[in-house]
């Protein structure tokens, strides 16, 4: 929805996206869908234990069935120089050893690869991957994040150490104080095409993969890595994924079995992975514990915050996230401590889900924040304008911009926040009890080098090239926006290409920063394209050049479709065909890298979602009447694009608040629900109306067009807005996600 | 997959001929006790799937197509590996996501829990066959209109339920579409939009 009060009434209409025409008509080209000859089909065979070893593995019959080509495991697979350097194969984003396929028989997790089948036809490889058989020496593992919790330590390096501002344990003689705990499950991205891989050896030094990946470079460099090969030899291609939420920000370890498996048959290999192995082969959002000690004075002025946090991570790597570090900004208070440990489990490593660590920490300090704010009798939003961070106190910075007041204006109009009653369970209707909950987000506004290339050819046609891709945001339809507006050219003159490796090098697409990096890069590169456009236009002989003026600036043009005119008078004007041919160019083409400087600010998004909801005391079902979403992003880019955004971001929220947890069975190691029949997503029925509203304010310091991150600070502080929400429907304080009906069914 | 290729076009009768001696082979399977019958002839098992293939008459998206499938082809990967038409998608395989809808016969299925065997004699209809680029279907042009989808990997499942939806009259109340669309998930989360683009068609009133 628009918000007209922020919005400059003479922003052109938010374009369609552009690949929107590819993927309504099934044309758009997924990783596993390319047309390669002569493709053969993977499977990858997962363990049946959590831990120990194989004893002995048993690939005959799988060897012998029709169209097998080759059954690879750690005792027949090509040893890769990289893991023999004991170089990490796969760009770890934590420290450890990240796994290494086929590489011994050692197991760390329930589903480890430990065989790669391939055949000639689909059908052909699922039914021999069956003959695949494994024995195992078994070790006693440990899945149990809450009985392990005194192995918990504290990751390797400085930036883990204990956070101190002030006091420690202040709150503890705070006037008014609570101290809870708060669990998060493990969560699963799940995004709707699963890993996917075809892998083509186009020489024995040479590698093409189409696979899918949110940032083609970096599996570019962990192939490179794990193959001992000069990344300029591996092509990465991924132009459309569909979906990631992160799980696609490193190169895991079937991506490098199909890339083995592929050389080893000298054959092009198709690697997809089923729905199950996306629950235990490719990450999660970690199973989380959380404390938050919180304490304010009688008129409701922090006093001091405590918030620790224990992770799981996996048997071989240590992954982090900043879980805790919400607290050391979001509010002003002058003693907070943080704390932030791990446990070691036999599960795979995880990876960051949408709003890594800030979703889950959100969850505890604004489900704190609503709490005390019950105790103190005061409205939540009140206490939190009273706590208001007014500059960073965390980095003792100004913000570059916060608009975190307006949000909760905006937002708390559009909810009806003055229906809600202050005791909880006050407002019944008929056999329900309705409640209003809110809940705040933010995430550090990031800008990353990228590099575009830009070509205008006479018939006013440009073409900008990055190598960044798309998971659905709407990479490319930013791209256009930027452009169409800095050009004045048409949305149908500007064509975007990327996703692939043979283009100029862009930003992995993750925490929130592609608009911020790659727009910025489009809009620089256009600045200077209209530089050129203008020392052309001053030369001898055009139009522009008289006897008076010899220097024309781009400020002085009128740039559009049909080529350039001078401001002060249109009759003055030439065709880009004609400027081009008078300077005997086929077409102006510019490459430029463009990159954010460090600045005395501190830099973040904000976000505040409001929830309505009702909740059917008699049977413990909620429904979700109304979201509302609001958003301190700096200048809104594109509009379209950035609503459909952080309605997702609401929508996986929902999922987080209210269904998601996969069950592990700690008997076995392994988790019972996965799949989408038992691991519940929010599906069209459980979401009601999502209004989007934007502040729309420019950041003086991000980036030149005044943009902040969007796709993070979409869900994190959702999850916290349907528990108050819950709380102040029937006086219930759901501290454990998901919210199911089992925890507050009354009987 | 050269010696499992789908046999189409040129060969009318080819189904038929290898009809018959597959039927006749199924026989010599059943009689003989099955470790006679590997002792016999140790190359059957590699020979078996491919000639258990099964002739396939069969309609997508308009084309009369005489096919030949093994019975375990699901009609998603005779769609997408064996035919190219990979805008029908997997999400899932087993039934749980709705991005494999097609329509067959006019009617939603999902094409990951149906055999390509089953649709013997039926007409298919994929995404491809709903609309081009060029020549938008009206619910494809309405999922642009009001964005109702991100990464577009569930897309195509979307649109085909949307206008099963709404032929098949659920498509009277917002209510009515959230309900009639839950087996289709889409995990960026575009659901408001997908219900306002299907009511908008609905509204047009069209038959579809
Ligand atoms: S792929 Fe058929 S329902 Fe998911
Ligand atoms: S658009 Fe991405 S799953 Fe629906």
């Amino acid at each position: 929805m628009r918000n007209d009060l922020f919005l400059d009434k003479n922003e052109p209409v938010p374009i369609d996206r552009v690949d929107g025409k590819a993927k309504v008509t099934g044309t758009a080209t997924y990783s596993a869908e390319y047309k390669v000859q002569n493709m053969a089909y993977g499977v990858l065979v997962g363990s049946t234990i959590a831990k120990g070893r194989i004893r002995t593995i048993d690939i005959k019959a799988a060897e012998k069935a029709p169209g097998v080509l080759a059954v690879i495991t750690y005792e027949n697979a090509a040893k890769l120089p990289g893991y023999q350097a004991g170089k990490d194969p796969a760009k770890p984003q934590a420290t450890g050893q990240p796994l290494r396929i086929f590489y011994d028989n050692e197991i760390f997790y329930y589903d480890q690869p430990i065989a790669l089948v391939i055949a000639d036809t689909f059908e052909r490889v699922l039914s021999a991957a069956r003959l695949v058989k494994a024995q195992y020496e078994k070790v006693a593992h440990e899945t149990d994040l809450e009985t392990n919790l005194e192995k918990a330590k504290r990751p390797t390096g400085p930036r883990f150490e204990d956070y101190k501002r002030g006091e420690s344990d202040a709150y503890k003689s705070a006037a008014v104080k609570i101290e809870q705990q708060y669990y998060h499950p493990i969560e699963v991205h799940n995004p709707m095409e699963p890993g996917s891989i075809i892998a083509t050896w186009e020489s024995d030094d040479k590698l093409t993969v189409y696979t899918k990946t949110q940032g083609v470079e970096s599996t570019q460099r962990s192939i490179g890595d794990a193959f001992k090969m000069p990344p300029e030899n591996i092509t990465v291609n991924a132009e459309h994924v569909g979906g990631a939420f992160g799980m696609a920000l490193r190169t895991w370890p079937y991506e490098i079995a199909a890339v083995i498996g592929a050389k080893k048959i000298k054959r092009p290999l198709k690697l997809v992975l089923h729905r199950e192995q996306m629950f235990t082969n490719v990450g999660h959002r970690p199973e989380t514990i959380q404390k938050i000690g919180l304490g304010a004075t009688a008129d409701g002025k922090l006093v001091g915050l405590l918030h620790e946090a224990t992770a799981e991570t996996s048997a071989y790597e240590e992954f982090t996230e900043a879980t805790v570090n919400i607290s050391r900004f979001l509010y002003a208070c002058p003693n907070v401590t943080t704390r932030y440990k791990l446990v070691h489990l036999n599960i795979c490593t995880p990876i960051w889900m949408r709003g890594p660590g800030e979703a889950t920490g959100s969850f505890a300090l604004e489900s704190a924040m609503d709490e005390l704010a019950h105790e103190l009798k005061l409205d939540p939003l009140d206490f939190r304008i009273r706590n208001h961070a007014d500059s960073d106190p965390e980095k003792n910075l100004p913000w570059s911009s916060k608009f975190v007041k307006e949000c909760y204006q905006l937002g708390a109009d559009r909810i009806g926040w003055k229906d809600r009653k202050l005791a909880p369970r006050s407002r019944p209707e008929g056999d329900w009890l309705v409640g209003y909950g809110m809940g705040t987000g933010a995430f550090g506004a990031f800008r990353s080098a990228a590099t575009i290339k830009a070509e205008l050819a006479p018939d006013g046609k440009l073409i900008l090239q990055c190598s960044v891709n798309d998971m659905g945001p709407g990479t490319a339809t930013m791209m256009t926006t930027v452009a169409a507006k800095e050009m004045g050219l048409p949305v149908n003159k500007i064509k975007v290409e990327m996703g692939n490796t043979t283009l100029p090098p862009g930003p992995t697409q993750g925490g929130s920063t592609v608009t911020s990096s790659v727009g910025a890069a489009v809009y620089d590169t256009c600045v200077a394209l209209k530089e050129q456009i203008a020392v052309l236009a001053s030369k001898e002989g055009s139009p522009f050049h008289t006897a008076e003026v010899h220097v024309i600036k781009p400020e002085d043009i009128e740039f559009s479709e049909s080529g350039i005119s001078l401001k002060k008078d249109s009759g003055v004007k030439v065709s880009y065909a004609d400027l081009l041919k008078q300077n005997g160019l086929a077409s102006l083409e510019l490459t430029k890298e463009s990159k954010g400087s460090q600045q005395p600010y501190s830099m973040y998004s904000f976000s505040v979602h409001f929830v309505k909801l009702r909740v059917h005391p008699a049977t413990g079902r909620i429904k979700i009447d109304h979201v509302v979403s609001c958003a301190d992003a700096g200048t809104i880019v594109s509009q379209k694009t950035a609503e459909s955004q952080m309605m997702g971001g609401a929508v996986g929220g929902l999922g987080m608040a209210l269904m998601e947890d996969m069950v592990v069975d700690h008997r076995f190691g392994r988790p019972i629900n996965n799949n989408f029949a038992d691991y519940h997503v929010p599906v069209n029925a459980d979401i009601p109306a999502v209004d989007v509203l934007f502040v729309n304010k420019k950041d003086p310091f991000t980036n030149p067009m005044g943009s902040k991150g969007l796709g993070e600070i979409a869900l994190v502080g959702v999850a916290p807005a349907v528990a108050n929400a819950v709380f102040n429907a029937t006086g219930k304080r759901i501290r454990s996600l998901p919210i199911t009906l089992d925890k507050l069914i009354e009987t | 997959m050269s010696h499992q290729k789908t046999h189409e076009e040129n060969h009318p009768d080819k189904g038929r001929r290898d009809f018959i001696k597959q039927s006749s082979l199924l026989t010599a399977l059943a009689l003989a006790p099955p470790a006679l019958m590997k002792a016999a002839d140790p190359g059957w098992e590699a020979e078996a799937p491919r000639l258990l293939e099964q002739p396939l008459n069969i309609e997508i998206n308009g084309i009369s197509r005489k096919l030949s499938v093994e019975p375990r082809v699901t009609l998603l990967d005779l769609l997408r590996e064996q035919l190219a038409l990979t805008g029908t998608k997997k999400g899932c395989d087993h039934g749980q996501c709705g991005a494999c809808t097609v329509h067959v016969d006019g009617k939603r299925v999902l094409s990951c829990l149906s055999l390509a065997v089953m649709q013997e004699g039926k007409k298919v209809t994929t995404i491809e066959g709903v609309g081009t680029p060029d020549n938008l279907h009206p619910m494809q042009a309405a999922f642009i209109k009001h964005d109702g989808f991100q990464c577009g990997y569930c897309t195509p499942g979307q649109v085909m339920s949307g206008i099963a939806c709404i032929r098949e009259g659920h498509a009277d109340s917002d209510d009515d579409i959230r309900e009639y669309m839950s087996g289709n998930i889409c995990r960026c989360g575009a659901y408001p939009n997908i219900v306002k683009a299907i009511a908008e068609v609905k509204k047009g009133g069209k038959s579809l």
